[in-house]
């Protein structure tokens, strides 16, 4: 084919396509709204405080940071069209590992943060870099495993996680860990000194490094146990093979927060999203919303909402 | 600024420590990309050479197809993998996924091509001459190919580099079908992305620092070898 005029004008316009199919669906940037977004004056019932309270909203861009198993659950891609629409926000979830996730409100690099690390969450607000915590919800960590339970959990500790860890050990049952300092290691780190175990060691033991969803696939290839919070097992359920061998113990408890990142960081910190953010999360019309979430589908609801 | 200066601080710190999950780390992924790399060569420089200097029918959609190759995103290799290599999958018996053999595998798929097309298109102009001479010469086909390796090796070895190259720098498929798992098929670029999403910049800045060095020195020695006679 001859390099001429022709030619290069097919390449270009080849090359052009996504620029133009890009263009169409970009949203116009915030510096295009300046007028507040009022609230619908129609539904007064479901907002959580008079529009009056909350600082204008120029900004109607919110970055919320999350953890993986957050995302991962599918809870938040039911809660926040309805977050969205109401106040006419456009909220945009950066889902990380834990630590990214607080990292990201250390930094001011979002405007809201969701996790489920208590302790860790608690240092941010001690360091000035967030407001107030809250209670959200909450869920367990279940440990879940091959059909075959070589290591006998369904049979000799279905509720005993102390128990059940030290079943694993002694077996040296491949077990996968998230090995990524996320609530969920460090909840199984945890554990494994509770059961007497200690730091786990062997071929056994596989540190992963990567989020809840891509363990669980791993477990389920190598025909591993892990520990997850029940909502992305549930989520999952379907395309692993893996069942539930050990729940209901008192201390897999897993507690959801939700703070405010502090705007004292910079202007750049959208703290009047934020701020309906944390209100609406916690109303009750929305923890409502949040114990029906995956009921139709899984039969039980992944997350028990317990803000106060 | 803060993360690249403290990065490069430990960076330093993580050379001079002999850290031994950090070598062993660097290790893993120079082994898997040198493998990966080496068997690509083996494959693609007889063919890229034949490739240049032979005439079939069907040739030139080979090429295109070669070319297309070249720049397949290896996130897609990646997951074919993968899907190959699950347990219930035609492959599934060997076990492979989560293994450096499975991260192996998909940089060779990756880098075959690549050094295919490199060493193609450095025959295709200068190997025809190089035949013709063997010819006259008398040579057989087999001292012919040998002939064509050695006069062209400055390009054979720029197209083994930028195999090696594209290699190293690979993430997602590796990250697919290996699983990032400690000891086993943790390697540089996989740990990068690993400490990113923990938060921990100022570590995954120094680990990529690494990762240029290693680059920078593999690429001067080679360079250095071609450049004497």
């Amino acid at each position: 084919m001859k390099f001429n005029k022709f030619n290069l004008l097919i390449l270009l316009i080849v090359l052009a396509l996504p620029l133009v199919t890009a263009c169409s669906t970009t949203e116009p940037a915030p510096a295009e709204e300046p007028a507040p977004v009022e609230e619908p004056a129609e539904e007064p019932a479901e907002e959580p405080q008079p529009a009056d309270d909350y600082q204008e909203l120029t900004n109607t861009e919110l970055i919320l940071a999350t953890t993986t198993s957050t995302e991962n659950s599918g809870l938040l891609d039911f809660i926040l069209p309805i977050f969205n629409e109401m106040f006419g926000i456009e909220t945009k979830v950066v889902a990380v590992g834990t630590g990214a996730a607080l990292q990201m409100g250390v930094d001011g690099e979002a405007d809201v943060i969701l996790a489920h690390a208590k302790a860790q969450e608690e240092e941010l607000v001690t360091n000035g870099d967030t407001l107030e915590r809250f209670d959200v919800m909450y869920n367990d960590f279940i440990i879940v495993g091959p059909p075959s339970d070589p290591a006998g959990l369904a049979e000799n500790a279905p509720a005993d996680v102390n128990a059940g860890y030290v079943l694993i050990a002694e077996n040296e049952a491949p077990f996968v860990s998230r090995g990524d300092n996320s609530g969920t290691h460090i909840m199984e780190l945890s554990l494994w000194e509770s059961s007497g175990v200690g730091t786990p060691a062997g071929d056994w033991y596989i540190e992963a490094g990567q989020g809840m969803g891509d363990v669980i696939l791993m477990a389920s290839e190598m025909e591993a146990y892990t520990m997850t919070d029940r909502a992305t097992y549930l989520a999952m359920k379907d395309d692993v093979d893996l069942e539930i061998v050990l729940e209901g113990d008192e201390t897999l408890f897993n507690q959801y927060g939700v703070m405010a990142v502090n705007p004292d960081k910079g202007d750049h910190i959208n703290y009047p999203a934020a701020e309906r953010f944390v209100d609406w999360i916690l109303a009750p019309e929305t923890q409502e919303l949040i114990s029906e979430f995956g009921v139709e589908e899984y039969g039980e609801p992944l997350f028990f909402p317990n803000a106060k | 600024m803060d993360n690249f200066v403290s990065g490069f601080q430990d960076a330093i710190q993580l050379i001079i420590s002999l850290d031994p999950e950090f070598f062993e780390i660097v290790r893993l992924s120079m082994v898997v990309s040198l493998t990966a790399t080496f068997l690509a060569a083996i494959v693609a420089i007889p063919f890229g050479t034949w490739l240049g200097i032979k005439d079939f029918p069907g040739k030139r959609l080979l090429v295109r197809i070669i070319y297309t190759l070249m720049s397949m995103p290896p996130v897609v290799i990646g997951l074919v993998l993968f899907l190959l290599f699950l347990r219930n999958g035609p492959l599934g018996e060997f076990r492979l996924n989560f293994t450096a053999t499975a991260m192996i595998i998909a940089q060779f798929v990756l880098v075959t091509p690549i050094i295919t097309g490199v060493v193609f298109n450095g025959t295709k102009d200068r190997g025809p001459d190089i035949q013709a001479l063997a010819r006259t010469m008398g040579a057989s086909p087999t001292q012919t190919v040998w002939l064509l390796i050695k006069e062209l090796r400055i390009n054979i070895l720029s197209a083994v580099v930028t195999g090696y190259g594209r290699a190293m720098s690979e993430v997602g498929a590796v990250m697919v079908v290996g699983g990032n798992i400690k000891g086993h098929t943790r390697i540089m670029t996989t740990t990068i992305a690993m400490l990113r999403n923990m938060g921990e910049y100022s570590l995954a800045i120094a680990t990529g620092i690494v990762l240029l060095l290693i680059s920078f020195i593999i690429n001067s020695l080679l360079y250095h070898w071609q450049q004497e006679r």
